[in-house]
């Protein structure tokens, strides 16, 4: 009898003993994972996603154990279990990705101990299937921006069409633009004019061809000839189209030679090496460089250089800037590109939406020196104002927005 | 009239308040829209190569028969133009094709196809050597930027004195710090005036393409009004 009752506590001690110290159990017909553990999962739609994301998440606290959980998914009818995600504490949260909202998922979990035996997998809930949505809303600041942005366009467009006059600062690369045609009439050479390096889906290539009516229009004017280089076909079509419809405003269709404008390659070195050709060969007596260019920049800028002609660049690629500037007689930076078009022609509209770039450039400088003062603020005061860590807070969410 | 001016313009305004729209709306249905649009845009990219081909034909034809200066360059141009399209289509881009596999039994079906074979010995070296020439002409404007004629310019110089510097090893054997002084320009002041002009140039994208939706800029159109 004491035999038994030793035995009987013996087991009773390598049982408790071998006991995990939280939910998980191990019962005689193997491993288990306590219900405690799986009423604790919840399984959710993500917010602003394309219906393909569900957020598995466990609250319950469960550290140290060396215990496995493995999450399995499973389409409905179907039989195959796929593993999501693999871990070994809680709380867990799992977001699984790639699903399909026209789909529902059933989750299961398991749980593994330390020699490998899994227990059964166990159903979370019923199944669910994510949600696509309708709209971003962590871009609801970006959208009202765009919104205000465009009020304003809108509205001083209207003031100028009512009258308001504006002031436009003077851009002096712009402002040498009929002298540098005026030099190539004189000398009797062409007027080179590149829309680029990029597509018609590039905005800076818009800009370049939105400069290249008033040019064409100019050289049109004074019977000068106009080579206009492309390495894209869509480019090379538009800028046909403008040239053609600014020498027939000019009163000169006459002029206009369609060979002028063509295609040369559409790789990026071949087009460098073919416009610094032009350049050599024909010795145009003004480069227009105007729009996106990325490493053949230099090489054209330098080229031109070379033969002497009256360069006058522009882009908006900032690592591109500093070339064109040591090369160039004058250059267009960044901004001023967009503002061209407004400028040459001085169309009240286009002045309109120029000003609107303004006000809104200095509304972004102030929210920056705001941002900087109550930042510096901030940090004088030990960071013990709550309601400046708010704004800061606020500011940091428009910034990142 | 129409054709020319309202329906391109109709056009620009639909798909670009399109587009917009689609940025802030994650549903399936509006990225199966901005896949199509793309798909579109591919379409119509391969069929305006079929109009670079008719330009660079026209123009280096009018150039031989013209007898230009240097009009044995556009025989080149016009020989290597239908040789490498015929070596295209004959004997396959990737892969060798099976007539030019028959033509040419020693060809094997993993063997380098003639068209990528001019790609990687032909036209892959000429543009290296374009692009080597990038260093010559960088040493020509730095040398010519760095002329300290005025304050701006010495600033310069000093400034791109430095970084060089501290951009190689002897740098640092120099003075253990310049690569932090060089780190420092690049981050801050660098930054701040790229940030500068970034914003402007963002400003300058969305106000152009406000432009473009709501039809006030036409000019891309052709003509001004």
């Amino acid at each position: 009898m004491k035999n038994k009752i030793f035995f009987f506590i013996l087991i009773l001690l390598s049982f408790v003993l071998s006991f995990p110290q939280n939910e998980t159990v191990k019962d005689e017909n193997g491993l288990k994972l306590d219900p405690a553990i799986l009423k604790e999962f919840t399984i959710k739609d993500v917010r602003d996603d394309d219906g393909t994301k569900l957020e598995i998440s466990c609250q319950k606290i469960l550290e140290g154990e060396n215990y496995l959980f493995k999450l399995y998914r499973k389409e409905e009818n179907d039989t195959t279990l796929k593993v999501v995600k693999t871990f070994n504490s809680f709380p867990v949260k799992i977001v699984d990705e790639g699903l399909s909202y026209q789909k529902k998922y059933d989750y299961y979990i398991s749980v593994t101990d330390s020699l490998g035996n899994e227990s059964e997998k166990c159903l979370i809930t019923g199944s669910v299937s994510p949600k696509p949505n309708l709209f971003r809303t962590e871009k609801t600041i970006l959208l009202l921006m765009i919104i205000v942005y465009t009020a304003i366009i809108v509205f001083l467009v209207e003031s100028v069409r009512k009258g308001k006059d504006l002031f436009v600062r003077k851009i002096s690369g712009l402002d040498t633009l009929d002298e540098a045609v005026g030099r190539a009439t004189e000398m009797g050479r062409p007027v080179l004019y590149v829309p680029g390096s990029s597509t018609m889906s590039d905005i800076a290539t818009i800009a370049s061809l939105n400069i290249l009516g008033p040019v064409a229009k100019k050289i049109a004017e004074y019977e000068t000839k106009l080579i206009v280089p492309n390495r894209d076909p869509i480019v090379m079509t538009v800028a046909k189209e403008v040239v053609k419809e600014s020498y027939s405003e000019a009163g000169r269709p006459d002029v206009y030679n369609d060979n002028d404008i063509f295609f040369l390659t559409d790789s990026q070195f071949g087009y460098a090496a073919a416009v610094s050709g032009i350049m050599t060969r024909e010795r145009p007596a003004t480069n227009l460089l105007l729009g996106m260019f990325w490493a053949e920049s230099l090489i054209m800028a330098e080229a031109g250089n070379t033969t002497g002609a009256i360069q006058i660049a522009g882009t908006d690629a900032v690592t591109q800037l500093p070339f064109f500037i040591t090369s160039c007689d004058y250059t267009i930076i960044g901004e001023e590109l967009y503002a061209a078009s407004a400028y040459l022609s001085r169309e009240p509209l286009l002045l309109g939406t120029l000003k609107a770039q303004d006000y809104f450039k200095g509304f972004i400088i102030i929210l920056i020196t705001l941002y900087f003062f109550i930042l510096l603020i901030s940090w004088l005061t030990g960071g013990h104002i709550v309601f400046l860590d708010k704004i800061l807070e606020m500011l940091r969410f428009i910034f990142k927005s | 009239m129409f054709v020319r001016r309202t329906l391109p313009l109709l056009v620009s305004a639909i798909f670009g308040v399109a587009l917009i729209l689609q940025f802030f709306v994650p549903h399936p249905a509006s990225k199966n829209f901005y896949n199509m649009m793309l798909d579109w845009l591919i379409i119509v990219s391969a069929f305006t190569y079929l109009i670079a081909v008719q330009s660079t034909v026209e123009l280096h034809v009018t150039k031989i028969k013209r007898k230009v200066e240097g009009w044995q360059y556009s025989i080149i141009v016009l020989v290597s133009l239908f040789v490498t399209a015929a070596l295209g289509i004959f004997g396959g881009a990737f892969m060798p094709t099976t007539l030019w596999m028959k033509i040419f039994p020693s060809v094997k079906p993993s063997d380098t196809t003639p068209l990528m074979y001019t790609y990687l010995y032909m036209q892959m070296p000429m543009q290296s050597t374009i692009f080597s020439l990038l260093a010559f002409y960088m040493a020509s404007a730095a040398f010519r930027s760095f002329r300290a004629r005025s304050f701006d310019a010495t600033l310069l110089l000093i400034t791109a004195g430095i970084v060089t510097l501290g951009r190689v090893p002897l740098g640092e054997f120099i003075y253990k710090g310049l690569p932090d002084v060089v780190e420092w320009i690049l981050k801050y002041p660098n930054m701040a005036a790229q940030r500068g002009i970034l914003i402007g140039v963002q400003l300058g994208i969305i106000a152009t393409s406000i432009k473009i939706i709501l039809g006030i800029e036409r000019k891309y159109l052709g003509g001004g009004k």
